[in-house]
């Protein structure tokens, strides 16, 4: 459970949002949205601790998710709107740096991640060869690498294709259905039955 | 928490081997550089053997600032600098990485290749393990100094001319004891006190610098 309190977001000398608050309970996904330049990657980079809070509070299971930031950070996975693909690794390899585990756990991981973005034929080949939809689709696929509770994505859908879209909706599902809780800031309509929609202006 | 580091740490020495060629290119640069002293002050040996220590160090000092501009940069452009900072690991460690991934490609094979030029400009060889062994302690303390100017440069516009400013001043310490320790055969002083004081430099810096390095790399990130 993700309780956001009363958080505003400052950029520069101007104020963004002020007073958002909204709670996720396990198995939700939420939709951020607003025009433009309205903070929505600034909020998830909050929740994700990566910006420091300018007030309010984020809280996980009840504690304040900041205190421990080691900690709460094992619990999230977060997919910025810029992929992290090294252009000179291999697929596989651009995914085993973030993968938990042992080497056998970690291997076999990174299969079934890929398998769920359908990137399993490409595994070997360098990520320079990959077009953009499918890069988006390696850094979707590092979602599943850990056992993250929290998902918080950064316009997830941007260059991917039909079917893609589609696959990424299932992985949403499944995620949703192991009670995890989904985070989207977005443009285009996601493939989240069921999800809120919190409008940031 | 050691699992993830060491993670990290394959990732950073898994990309540098990739880019075996900025490794190369830091050794050459070296050569070069060293090679332009008899160039440009005369191939007398004994002149040569005299101003050695001090044409090794300069060189070296200049060389291993050539890969620190992508050190954070490239991970900050593609955004993998927010996946470092999300693996639940201290900021510290991860400047402490970066710090180990750019000794290991840049201090190590510069502290290997400084052997033969060395002998190319005539130092003496009494000189030549003071040389080394400052050369070793040194190009460390430079690597953690070099990574905290590199996180401290994260975004900036014309970063890569900023860092030299920032770092130059920094690493005159370890350039004087360096040559002082590698000189001491020449000027007859004892080389241990300059070595010690080397030594002294990389404990602070080991300690201070990947927690400033990891600092600068998490407000790079906000």
């Amino acid at each position: 459970m993700l309780e956001i309190l009363s958080v505003a977001a400052i950029r520069g000398d101007h104020l963004l949002f002020e007073d958002l608050s909204f709670a996720v309970a396990s198995g939700e996904a939420i939709a951020l949205t607003g025009r433009n330049g309205a903070g929505k990657t600034t909020l998830l980079r909050m929740i994700a601790g990566l910006v420091p809070l300018a007030s309010g509070r984020v809280l996980w299971a009840g504690e304040d998710a900041m205190a421990d930031l080691n900690a709460y950070h094992a619990r999230l996975a977060y997919l910025g709107h810029q992929d992290a693909v090294k252009p000179g690794l291999t697929v596989t390899e651009n995914l085993s740096t973030w993968a938990a585990g042992r080497r056998a756990e970690r291997e076999a991981g990174i299969e079934a991640a890929l398998e769920q973005v359908d990137l399993l034929d490409l595994a070997d080949i360098p990520a320079r060869m990959l077009s953009a939809g499918q890069k988006r689709r390696l850094a979707i696929a590092r979602l599943c690498l850990r056992p993250a509770a929290l998902w918080l994505l950064d316009e997830p859908v941007t260059g991917l294709d039909t079917a893609s879209v589609l696959l990424f909706g299932d992985m949403i599902a499944r995620h949703r259905a192991q009670g995890g809780i989904v985070i989207a800031a977005t443009h285009q309509d996601l493939p989240m039955p069921g999800g809120r929609s919190v409008r940031l202006s | 928490m050691m699992t993830i580091a060491v993670r990290l740490l394959a990732r950073e020495m898994r990309l540098s081997f990739r880019h075996g060629a900025d490794s190369l290119a830091v050794l050459l640069f070296f050569v070069l550089a060293a090679s332009l002293f008899p160039l440009g002050i005369g191939p007398a040996p004994a002149l040569l053997g005299k101003i050695a220590p001090g044409a090794i160090w300069i060189a070296a000092l200049l060389a291993a600032l050539l890969p620190l501009d992508r050190l954070f940069g490239a991970d900050y452009e593609d955004g993998s600098l927010d996946q470092l900072l999300l693996q639940g690991l201290p900021p510290g460690l991860l400047g402490l990485i970066k710090a180990a991934s750019h000794w290991l490609f840049a201090g190590l094979p510069l502290v290997i290749v400084a052997m033969p030029v060395a002998l190319m400009l005539n130092l003496p060889t009494a000189a030549l393990v003071p040389l080394e062994l400052g050369l070793v302690l040194g190009s460390m303390t430079l690597s953690l100094l070099g990574t905290t100017g590199a996180a401290l440069v994260i975004g900036a516009r014309r970063g890569g001319v900023l860092l030299p400013l920032i770092v130059l001043p920094l690493a005159t310490p370890v350039l004087i004891f360096g040559t002082a320790a590698a000189g001491a055969a020449e000027t007859g002083v004892a080389e241990k006190p300059a070595l010690l004081l080397l030594g002294a430099f990389l404990c602070l810096a080991v300690i201070l610098c990947p927690l400033a390095a990891g600092a600068a790399a998490k407000a790079a990130a906000e």
